[in-house]
């Protein structure tokens, strides 16, 4: 029989006793991670990764699962009330090739292994989720709603949850997204963001010795140190990330092509204009300087947007979070909490465990702290269901 | 049986045995219990990991194995310490049997393994497995469960990989297509049907492997082979196709190693098979070479093949399971 909660604190007594129930499905949780992590799953390659996670929610008896024309994966635990339904979130996208090693080593307080908490450890919760809510015997009220998303990082630009928000028929009330790392984080808004990506081409008859530059490398070297130049204010919070630069063959050959993958995050929105405009002007003086072909292909945008700190969905997660003695880590999130909160969907990001060498091969997940991330899922989950969260009306 | 007709029967695909479900309702209609032995020396790097798939997978989620038992031969990294924690009954292969002392080598723990584990059915897999999957498991014991003719499965490794012209080479490892298949060919053509003979996973019914003496070395494969082949014939073999495995690849003198102790115990059992060798003339030395600076020195290995006499032969195993 499923218990009622009548506020949060109730929720908060059974911490102990979740977590229990997280650490008892300790292999289950674990095996999804390595059988997750270790297929391939680059964007817009995320097929086999989704079949897996569809096949997992099928075994645990969610009827309703799923695949969108996107690709994306859904399974739908139904609740009491059909005009209720929480949207869980994980993408099932990560930024390693399929051509590299997969392999997990799982040690006996980690786990190693690319793409292991950026996201595979996300999408492992969601796997495992609906074994630990019959373990721990809760029904909802509400819907749940499992959802694998495609196409989210780098050139994908969220289209995945995109597509599905656009396209859904299910009312959603509220949502979460889940993170592999870091335990602790709590996303309530969205930074501003441009994602853009600057490409030269120096045409092979250039003439290098009358430029005094030799080739693509010194053009975007110059893009790069103008980019440098620009004025950033403390507040509100700006910052620009130089992703990736490629360019070049080898010690002697002049290279005629060049990129440089950005991005620019701002708490304002103006701000990111300001910025973008700032872009064009260096691209124009920096082709009128040297001659070379310098184009900027804007990747990806988002409008800053967010709850109020003070919303209860806040709040009450921050509660949890403190009685687990967990210190909110509040950082604003430029992944699918934006596509949400865009479409007046209340929503937060939760990270799981603690993790390093994120987006290397030897990305690593550490065990322990997983259970104490899922207790935390499990009791915002909770908290959500039973209306905790909701703004008064 | 005529070996084609051996081939298209017996040999399986895991993905054959996909339903779990099916396959746990007719383990239980016949009241089967299944044993899995990790035989270990020094695996830390990967032994959480095979515990973690097979317990999550076939002892929670589908209760194929009753038991899970790592069997040590007193590694001195974590392996027996991370194989605990993550739940599998770990024994150290010197504390069994021991009035029987204790001898070097993966045969003894498979050995010991029948002793100390109580299934129906066991299946060894080697702790060694980068890309470990619940189909290692699966795959080599549901032959046994859906067939009853069927008393030992081996497995092997393939890939459907595309291939220009319709036909690829397949095939066993090294030492298998240098030494084991060419030795089958010329006296067990029979045999010649196991793609990869050598390979150390494999699944058998207890009152088989009971009868077998089991040589604690290299030989240990390839002697089961011969022995179940002249007892119970060539149905009583099955194979399965696990795809791909990945593990530490041997240097070749470790192979030459391996060869020379196969060859022991096929030269062991040729008598009482129809082909006549004199055992006791036959050098048990095995000698390699390695370069030190500027001069090449031969080494010298003793590779005598020990072996263990049946299970059934023991009274206290006899005593334990009533047999």
């Amino acid at each position: 029989m499923s218990r009622t909660y009548q506020n949060v604190e109730d929720i908060i007594q059974d911490l102990p006793m979740i977590r229990e129930a997280c650490v008892s499905l300790r292999e289950t949780l674990l095996a999804n991670l390595v059988m997750l992590a270790e297929i391939p799953s680059p964007t817009s390659k995320e097929d086999a990764r989704i079949h897996f996670l569809l096949q997992r929610f099928s075994e645990c008896g969610l009827n309703n699962t799923s695949t969108d024309e996107y690709g994306n994966g859904v399974g739908v635990l139904p609740g009491r009330n059909r005009e209720r339904n929480i949207l869980m979130h994980s993408h099932a996208d990560t930024v390693f090739s399929e051509r590299r090693d997969h392999t997990v080593s799982v040690h006996a307080d980690k786990m190693c292994g690319p793409g292991i908490a950026d996201n595979s450890l996300g999408l492992a919760v969601l796997a495992t989720l609906p074994t630990l809510l019959e373990k721990l015997g809760i029904e909802l009220d509400a819907g749940l709603v499992l959802m694998g998303g495609v196409r989210s990082l780098g050139r994908g630009d969220l289209a995945g949850i995109r597509f599905f928000l656009e396209h859904n028929k299910i009312p959603l009330t509220s949502g979460i997204c889940v993170e592999g790392v870091q335990l602790g984080r709590l996303s309530y808004a969205s930074a501003g963001m441009l994602r853009g990506e600057i490409t030269c081409h120096v045409p092979e008859e250039y003439d290098w010795v009358r430029r005094g530059t030799t080739g693509a490398i010194l053009v975007l070297n110059e893009v790069i140190n103008r980019i440098l130049g620009i004025a950033l204010p403390r507040k509100p919070q700006t910052s620009i990330v130089m992703g990736s630069v490629e360019a070049g063959e080898g010690f002697n050959i002049i290279p005629t092509e060049g990129r440089l993958c950005f991005e620019v995050r701002s708490e304002s929105g103006e701000i990111v204009h300001r910025i973008a405009g700032e872009l064009d002007d260096i691209i124009e003086d920096v082709v009128s300087q040297t001659g070379a072909e310098v184009d900027l292909d804007v990747v990806a945008r988002r409008e800053p947007a967010g709850l109020p700190i003070g919303h209860p969905l806040v709040k009450q997660t921050r509660e949890i979070m403190s009685s687990l003695g967990l210190r909110p880590h509040i950082t604003p999130s430029i992944s699918e909490l934006s596509a949400m909160i865009s479409r007046g969907l209340p929503a937060i990001t939760l990270g799981i465990t603690q993790g390093d060498g994120l987006h290397e091969m030897r990305e690593t997940v550490k065990i322990d702290p997983m259970f104490t991330g899922m207790a935390q899922l499990v009791a915002v989950l909770l908290a959500m269901d039973g209306g905790f969260c909701d703004e008064p009306e | 049986m005529n070996l084609n007709k051996w081939i298209s029967k017996n040999t399986f695909h895991h993905s054959q045995f996909w339903d779990l479900k099916q396959l746990i309702e007719e383990k239980e209609r016949q009241g089967l219990t299944v044993s899995l032995c990790l035989p270990t020396l020094n695996e830390e790097k990967t032994i959480g990991k095979e515990i973690i798939l097979f317990k999550s997978e076939l002892v929670d989620r589908y209760p194929l194995l009753d038991e899970i038992a790592v069997i040590d031969s007193g590694s001195t990294d974590q392996t027996r310490e991370i194989a605990a924690a993550y739940g599998a009954d770990v024994y150290l292969s010197a504390d069994i049997l021991p009035q029987y002392g204790e001898k070097k080598g993966k045969g003894e723990n498979l050995w010991k393994a029948v002793y100390q584990l109580k299934g129906d059915i066991i299946c060894y897999v080697d702790a060694d497995i980068a890309n470990i999957h619940p189909r290692f498991a699966y795959g080599l014991i549901a032959p046994l469960i859906y067939n009853e003719t069927i008393k030992y499965v081996k497995a092997f490794y393939d890939r459907p990989l595309a291939f220009s012209q319709g036909v690829r080479p397949s095939g066993g490892g090294r030492v298998t297509e240098i030494l084991v298949r060419p030795l089958f060919s010329l006296f067990f053509p029979d045999l010649t049907g196991l793609i990869q003979p050598l390979s150390g996973e494999y699944a058998v019914r207890r009152e088989v492997l009971d009868k077998l003496p089991f040589p604690i070395g290299y030989g240990v494969e390839t002697s089961h082979i011969l022995d179940v082949y002249k007892e119970w014939g060539l149905e009583a073999f099955g194979q399965t196709d696990l795809d791909q495995r990945v593990h530490r690849n041997q240097e070749t003198l470790s192979l030459g190693r391996m060869a020379f102790g196969i060859l022991r115990a096929f030269l062991a059992r040729s008598k009482d098979m129809g082909v006549d060798v004199d055992m006791d003339k036959l050098s048990s030395i095995m000698r390699q070479f390695q370069a030190h600076d500027e001069k090449y020195e031969q080494v010298e290995y003793e590779i005598v093949e020990e072996e263990r006499p049946p299970m059934i032969s023991l009274p206290e195993y006899r005593e334990k399971f009533g047999r």
